[in-house]
């Protein structure tokens, strides 16, 4: 009975540090959420927004090609840059964990986490400036006799744009992971003859694998829902769903449709994120 | 009701007060010519338009006379104005600049009032715009009109000849594949090809008639370099990854031909569309003396000449003390913007009949052409 209270007061700890999160997710998210679902079935008449409950809204959008061409699209830009921001990251973020000495790391941290201080805006007009067929790069090639290389307005140009978003992060994240590799399996590989390339594969990678899944589906969810490259680098050609929510709201007030499309999007991002999570913690099959 | 104005800080002169107290940093910011344009007013108008209207070059001298900041909210498209409107709360919006095919919608949401003909210098305007169709609703003035322009193809001269810009079937040709632009709003850019496919009232067609035109806009698609906002039509021409661009005009290429990109645009033989902006007063304004002072000011020689300029894109003026102040003060801009009296003039292709006023479609609604258009975005 003399340890009840204190017992209590200890639950009561863990607790009161998850409300202030749990109350904001519940205030800026879920409810937000809930309001996008329900909007989804009201309608729009002469551009002004009208509570109903009509499934018009699913059923246009669901009916419509160019939704799933955009659907398509879109999840095939978010997965080839997971992919890529992946593999492009890991070897800077195998270096700076096992090879560069701590003032090389800190250094690196500061200048991977900079990019975040300047509008991305900005970043992505700049790109443009760089990919432009008379940009820096055509008047490079040009240089050489080459070219010019079509790229604005490319489906290549707005993976750049992805990876110039996510690839700092995914650095960041597979750095964490890696940071948490115990050094002595790698000993104990080295020890028993495994050459260093094929450690890689068989101890780092797999004793990283939660954090290293969890920074790829990063990739992945940040350029699924982005907005600015597709618009910017892309060109809008073709349009991701991003777009397609914009278009429905600048050319009709259509924010129902909209809500159909962003409500599909969540939907997708949370299944990818579930799936994911379930990769990342699955056990190995037992012998 | 109350208006959530969360730059009101700003203009309460709590800030500036703290400011001009003596903070070194605002001192070298202004020295440099970084800090705010100048004291801002106690009272501000507020704008609904296409970007750039609030522009110093612009409403300067109103914003001086008035002693008012004029305080604008940009959108672009006729489709996301009326979006705009509908979601503001009465009272948001003194003023809106509106294309003349949406104002019977502005007037039919109540959103705008009835204008008094004697308030505004009719006798001023060129014949052709006194009785502008979408201004004028059952004989009852509801906008005027502030500027215009023609819409047909904008071109990069480094790769078409003026010749090849005769016709639009330029834009299927191989030398343009992949580098035909398209400003992203269904309107103009259908419109031009309406024409192209010989429809007389390019927005007035039939079923048949539509289908066609989509099926020309579809036949386009591996012609497409990208769709693109205001600001992006503006750099993938300066860029070059547009070379041609349909249902835009001189309001985009003027000002890129003037920073020396190689850039022009016509009127092909198939016809062109024309555009007009003009101001109304919003039926909820606290405010509409002020905003219809600033429709005068507007309408005035000397707002008629500044709006010709405006740095955010040019246009024409239907003023013609607007033109004669500009031949005064600015001869070289009147060259540039075909607003001389001696020489062929923007007034001239009106009335060779080339030029169709831009409505909104009439045998099918808005959503349809919409539809089309993001199919189309989609191919």
């Amino acid at each position: 009975m003399a340890h009840g209270r204190p017992t209590k007061r200890r639950d009561m700890f863990p607790a009161a540090f998850i409300l202030p999160p749990l109350v904001w997710q519940a205030s800026f998210f879920i409810t937000p959420l809930v309001f996008l679902v329900w909007m989804s079935f009201w309608r729009v008449k002469n551009f002004r927004l009208t509570r109903d409950f009509v499934t018009a809204n699913w059923e246009r959008i669901y009916n419509a090609g160019f939704f799933y061409d955009a659907y398509v699209h879109t999840f095939t830009l978010a997965t080839v840059n997971a992919l890529v921001v992946s593999v492009l990251a890991f070897p800077a973020a195998y270096f700076l964990a096992f090879r560069a000495g701590p003032k090389v790391r800190q250094l690196a941290i500061v200048f991977l986490v900079t990019p975040f201080f300047t509008s991305y805006l900005v970043r992505i007009y700049s790109l443009q400036i760089i990919l432009a067929e008379h940009g820096i790069i055509n008047s490079a090639l040009g240089l050489v006799g080459l070219g010019p290389i079509t790229m604005l307005s490319t489906s290549f140009a707005t993976v750049v744009g992805f990876l110039t978003l996510t690839l700092p992060l995914v650095i960041l994240v597979q750095l964490l992971a890696l940071s948490q590799v115990d050094k002595r399996l790698m000993e104990a590989a080295s020890n028993l003859g495994v050459p260093p390339f094929e450690a890689v594969f068989k101890v780092v990678i797999p004793s990283a694998k939660v954090g290293l899944i969890m920074a790829g589906t990063f990739g992945f969810l940040l350029s699924f829902g982005d907005y600015v490259s597709p618009l910017f680098l892309g060109g809008s050609k073709p349009p991701t769903l991003s777009i397609l929510i914009a278009d429905q709201v600048k050319s009709g007030n259509n924010w129902p449709r909209a809500s159909v499309v962003a409500v599909t999007m969540v939907v997708t991002l949370v299944a990818v994120l579930l799936l994911m999570t379930s990769l990342a913690y699955a056990k190995r099959g037992k012998k | 009701m109350t208006k959530v104005d969360p730059f009101a800080f700003w203009s309460r002169g709590i800030g500036r007060r703290q400011f001009l107290a003596g903070s070194t940093a605002l001192g070298a910011m202004a020295a440099t010519g970084l800090g705010p344009r100048r004291a801002h007013a106690e009272e501000t108008l507020n704008i609904l338009t296409w970007p750039g209207h609030a522009d110093p070059a612009v409403v300067g001298p109103f914003e001086e006379k008035y002693g008012v900041d004029v305080v604008a909210k940009e959108y672009v498209g006729g489709e996301n104005m009326l979006a705009l409107v509908n979601q503001s709360p009465p009272g948001t919006y003194d003023v809106v600049l509106s294309d003349a095919e949406y104002v019977v919608m502005l007037r039919d949401g109540g959103f705008i009032e009835e204008m008094d003909p004697a308030d505004y210098p009719f006798d001023s305007l060129f014949p052709e715009f006194k009785k502008f169709p979408g201004h004028w609703l059952d004989d009852k003035l509801y906008s005027m009109i502030i500027r215009f322009g023609y819409l047909g193809l904008a071109y990069r001269t480094d790769a078409l000849t003026k010749e090849e810009v005769e016709s639009y079937a330029i834009m299927w040709d191989e030398k343009v594949k992949g580098g035909v632009g398209f400003f992203d709003w269904y309107l103009p850019s259908m419109g031009c090809l309406s024409l192209y496919n010989g429809n007389e009232k390019p927005f007035d067609i039939d079923d048949a008639a539509f289908d066609k035109l989509k099926e020309t806009l579809f036949s386009l698609a591996p012609q497409s370099s990208g769709f693109y906002s205001m600001a992006d039509t503006f750099s993938s021409l300066t860029s070059g990854a547009a070379k041609c661009i349909p249902g835009i005009g001189d309001w985009i290429t003027l000002l890129l031909a003037k920073d020396g990109v190689p850039v022009d645009a016509t009127v092909p033989k198939e016809g062109g569309i024309q555009w007009t902006e003009s101001m109304s007063i919003m039926a909820g304004s606290t405010k509409k003396d002020l905003a219809k002072a600033f429709i005068q000011y507007m309408t005035s020689a000397e707002g008629q000449m500044r709006s010709a300029m405006m740095p955010a894109y040019n246009a024409s003026i239907p003023s013609k003390p607007g033109w004669e102040m500009l031949n005064a003060e600015h001869p070289d801009e009147a060259v540039r913007l075909r607003m001389t009296f001696d020489d062929r003039n923007v007034l001239d292709e009106y009335a060779e009949g080339k030029i169709h006023i831009r409505r909104t479609p009439v045998q099918q609604d808005i959503e349809t052409w919409n539809d089309a258009w993001t199919e189309f975005k989609s191919l």
